[in-house]
């Protein structure tokens, strides 16, 4: 059942991608500081917006889980903190070639958005050894959804805070004082944020299908008395 | 249904009764701070410490040993079974999170009683600096109590929860870290107190501590149930 509209999605993601790869190499100026190691712009900074938001969609869900006690949300939290974890390693590591190309060091720490991004990747890295040293699958789902939205008010927190340590510049692309980013390359950015966007939630809904499928049929491999293959139910939220 | 301040009080001054007949946590902690204060002696090769090296010592020596003590905070409720008689006693379950939160306060109180005049005995040129610091440090402990009390409550329940405790906490810590050290800094300088953006930075852990005591009152009955 969550296979449904997958493949339309991923047709819509792959346009959205192809689209965007095409107006950032083709369209979008050169810029004029940074040349063309700017263009990794348009990929780091929609790969880390989406993370966050999809960090904050997790807490959504864990709050859902623990007022419905319905696993589902659990399963909606987990897979969208997983995606963007992943999500949150291509962050880094875009940052830290782009940190490289333009300041000539692999890591920058008076560079407060990598900074307090890398502090929220280390604080979201490890809801997987905390999730699965508990056994109990109802009170895991529970403990994980309650790690979720502590995580997700630590969020804000954590960036203000770093922010606060440094007063040094980044390169504040939206906020500069003639008027921000030219047309051309907001319409680039803009269209590269809901291609990342889309292939969030396509990966979202791929694992979701994937997870649902595999309880099926362990299920039915138990109804036939059938062994059921390795202990992956403790690794993973089982979706029905 | 007995009021919640009943039960607070209870819990707590059974938490520090316990703590005073068996002296668990803080004998432990107190040593392993002054010993770390040892270490940093010779790892920096300094005898004398100021500024943000100074504030850099003395909160990674007190957050380290403040996780000692978040680590045994519910081993007692675990293993005499205290959580069980928790949940049978007509009592709000917020009741057990402010007394824990409020026992390890005092645990962290008592720890930085003893530990920061050695701190400053060892290290410190003048001790004018320790009046101002009074407020970070009880501002920093109350953030530490609320975190501390919220993720040791659940890393008890686990397989490996010596490990998950620290774990978990120590990323969860890096803003009020941030936000004590950079308190601590001017007021360790070697030229005397001085109170570069203290303000700000007490603001910051006011919300810190804030934002986690409200968070951990309005989950802590989920940590609870079944």
């Amino acid at each position: 059942m969550y296979g449904k509209g997958l493949r339309q999605l991923s047709i819509a993601t792959v346009v959205a991608l192809a689209a965007s790869l095409s107006l950032v190499f083709f369209y979008a100026p050169l810029d004029a500081d940074q040349g063309f190691i700017q263009k990794i712009f348009y990929i780091h900074v929609p790969l880390a917006i989406v993370a966050l938001v999809g960090f904050v969609v997790g807490a959504v869900f864990a709050i859902a889980h623990l007022r419905s006690s319905d696993r589902r949300w659990d399963a909606y939290s987990y897979v969208s903190i997983h995606m963007s974890v992943i999500f949150g390693v291509a962050v880094l590591i875009t940052g830290a070639i782009w940190a490289k190309a333009s300041w000539g060091h692999w890591w920058v720490w008076d560079e407060p958005t990598l900074v307090s991004f890398l502090i929220v990747f280390l604080m979201y890295a490890t809801y997987y050894p905390f999730r699965y040293a508990i056994e109990d699958p109802e009170r895991q789902a529970r403990y994980a959804s309650v790690f979720a939205i502590v995580a997700g008010a630590f969020v804000p927190l954590n960036f203000m805070a770093v922010r606060l340590a440094q007063s040094l510049v980044h390169p504040r692309v939206f906020a500069t004082t003639n008027g921000g980013l030219p047309g051309s390359m907001m319409l680039t950015f803009l269209v590269s944020l809901v291609a990342v966007g889309l292939l969030w939630l396509t990966l979202v809904k791929l694992e979701l299908t994937a997870k649902s499928a595999s309880g099926q049929l362990k299920r039915l491999r138990r109804a036939l008395d059938a062994p059921v293959p390795g202990a992956r139910s403790r690794i993973a939220p089982e979706v029905s | 249904m007995t009021p919640s301040s009943t039960a607070f009080k209870a819990i707590v001054a059974k938490d520090l009764r316990a703590e005073l007949r068996s002296l668990q946590s803080l004998p432990a902690m107190a040593l392993f701070a002054v010993t770390t204060f040892v270490i940093f002696r010779f790892g920096l090769d300094r005898t004398s410490l100021s500024g943000s090296l100074a504030s850099g010592v003395l909160w990674a020596t007190l957050l380290f040993a403040a996780l000692l003590g978040v680590n045994r905070l519910f081993v007692a409720e675990r293993e005499e079974g205290g959580f069980d008689a928790i949940r049978l006693a007509p009592i709000d379950r917020s009741a057990l999170f402010a007394a824990k939160a409020t026992a390890l306060l005092v645990y962290l109180l008592a720890l930085e009683l003893v530990v920061v005049p050695v701190f400053a005995i060892f290290f410190l040129d003048s001790a004018a600096a320790l009046g101002p610091l009074v407020a970070v440090l009880v501002l920093a402990d109350l953030g530490l109590a609320a975190t501390g009390t919220l993720i040791s409550s659940m890393a008890v329940h686990s397989r490996a929860r010596d490990l998950l405790g620290p774990l978990v906490l120590l990323p969860l810590v890096v803003p009020l870290m941030i936000a004590a050290t950079g308190a601590s800094e001017p007021l360790l300088a070697a030229g005397g107190p001085g109170y570069h953006r203290f303000g700000t930075w007490l603001g910051v852990l006011c919300l810190y501590d804030l934002v986690f005591l409200l968070v951990g009152y309005a989950v802590f009955d989920f940590l609870l149930e079944d």
